[in-house]
């Protein structure tokens, strides 16, 4: 058990590491902390951070954080734990599709809500150049539809253009 | 000759059984209460002019107009829908899964009963996906994802073989059991199911079920719930699989609801007979609902 723990605190990208709480319990210099990717998710889209209450964070490869409901010893050497959450180790941290779909109905800032042909468009992977005075980079894009805002997925925005992140897999042409 | 015409003598109506079967079958979708409600999805269809009508026993089941395909929606681009099967809905009902408790599905792949669990669960307490197949795993991550799943676990092993280890040893509250079958009761949807029908076949692939039940009720804890289910209609897939449990484990039938039509299991085959309590098990034919044909059966483990 001891090695198993020891060879833990460099990065294994084929398991799943649970992200220490906070800088101080850190053995991973490059790993991000659960303090700082809820932080951010409350700093970014102004949600409420009992959201993430239940919830444990995990590393899998290089930066790729996911959130799961629930717990397991860490390491955990399975396929998937939770869904993709929010991609680290970079500039600029990266929500993910599924995460902005999931959490991101709760979003009080950075939410930019497009019109029918631009939320095709952007569902299609296209840039748009909707109305948005708010900060650039990573928005949740959001449509109205059958009485209330859904996010749709993660979009860019940088020089008076919004740039879909839709994931290849998941653009559609309605 | 037609392989189903085996099934002649257990069926009520033969004639109408095999005119289902002929029968293409509606497309379905559940709504993923993970994301969106019923009343939500209705209007959304609205909306889009999809036409769509409710089912009797479910408020969260849709049958969708021939001509829709349900891919190209919104609501299933945002996953509040699962193109799912109806009679394929009825496993995790009888799993019957609590917020906050351990539960395995262990042939999960592509995931439509799965992500079923997780929302009975409110996305909350433990839920293990296994499967062995790597292709197949992928599908259940992607259907899990787009539904908004966050309380899974997914795990690739042979379900004959699966290890409690990443889980601390720790035997789950309820487990379902939906294994690999001849798929007769999909004839609906693939005609060409049962082309190849052999008794070989089901006698070999009743040895895996056997395994892989046994297995499943050894993960389970005493008092648990295994649930138990085939899309097929050969006893020796369903009955002759649950009688092998019976003889083997600690394990008993219990009754569930079901507000669907169907008939009890049987308690005789092909110069075999089974246990009494096989009629606590239940027989959907596609004749019954027009859906396709199912077999579902609850079990408690020891107690």
């Amino acid at each position: 058990m001891t090695s198993e723990n020891d060879s833990s605190r460099e990065n294994d990208g084929q398991v799943f590491n649970r992200l220490p709480a906070t800088a101080a319990e850190r053995d991973d210099e490059g790993r991000a902390t659960r303090e700082e990717v809820v932080e951010w998710w409350v700093d970014r889209f102004g949600l409420d951070p009992e959201t993430f209450e239940n919830y444990t964070f995990w590393e899998k490869g290089a930066g790729k954080v996911w959130a799961f409901a629930s717990d397991l010893e860490s390491p955990a050497d399975v396929e998937g734990l939770g869904m993709t959450f929010l991609r680290t180790r970079q500039e600029h941290w990266k929500p993910t599709t599924d995460a902005v779909q999931r959490f991101g109905r709760e979003a009080t800032k950075n939410v930019v809500v497009l019109d029918a042909d631009d939320a095709r468009a952007f569902l299609r992977g296209a840039d748009t150049d909707p109305e948005w005075d708010g900060d650039w980079g990573y928005l949740i894009a959001a449509h109205d539809i059958a009485g209330g805002v859904e996010p749709i997925g993660v979009g860019l925005y940088l020089y008076d253009e919004l740039r879909s992140q839709m994931p290849k897999g998941r653009q559609r042409e309605l | 000759m037609d392989p189903l015409a085996r099934y002649d003598s257990l069926v009520d109506d033969s004639a109408a059984f095999h005119a289902a079967c002929e029968r293409p079958l509606p497309s379905v979708v559940r709504v993923n209460d993970i994301k969106a409600t019923p009343d939500r999805v209705r209007r959304a269809f609205d909306e889009a002019g999809i036409d769509y009508e409710g089912v009797g026993w479910h408020d969260g089941l849709f049958r969708l107009a021939e001509d829709v395909k349900p891919g190209n929606t919104w609501p299933f681009v945002h996953g509040w829908v699962y193109g799912q099967e109806e009679v394929s809905a009825v496993p995790a009902l009888a799993v019957d899964p609590q917020p906050g408790e351990r539960v395995l599905d262990c042939c999960a792949a592509p995931g439509s009963k799965t992500t079923q669990l997780a929302a009975l669960m409110d996305d909350r307490g433990l839920l293990v996906g296994n499967d062995n197949n790597l292709g197949r795993l992928s599908a259940l991550r992607s259907n899990a994802e787009r539904c908004g799943v966050s309380n899974l676990v997914v795990t690739r092993a042979d379900a004959r073989n699966f290890s409690l280890k990443p889980f601390s040893g720790e035997p789950f509250d309820r487990t379902l059991v939906d294994v690999p079958c001849s798929c007769e009761g999909t004839v609906r949807k693939n005609p060409d199911a049962v082309d190849d029908w052999s008794l070989d076949h089901i006698e070999g692939i009743a040895g895996v079920q056997k395994a892989i039940l046994g297995r499943s009720l050894e993960v389970t804890r005493e008092g648990g719930t295994v649930v138990y289910s085939t899309c097929t209609f050969a006893p020796e897939e369903n009955e002759a699989v649950l009688q092998y449990a019976l003889e083997e484990y600690d394990c008993r039938l219990v009754e569930y609801d079901l507000d669907l039509d169907h008939v009890p299991g049987i308690t005789e085959w092909d110069g075999d007979t089974y246990d009494e309590s096989m009629t606590r098990a239940k027989r959907i034919y596609p004749h019954h609902n027009d859906t396709g044909g199912f077999f579902c059966a609850k079990l408690e483990v020891g107690a």
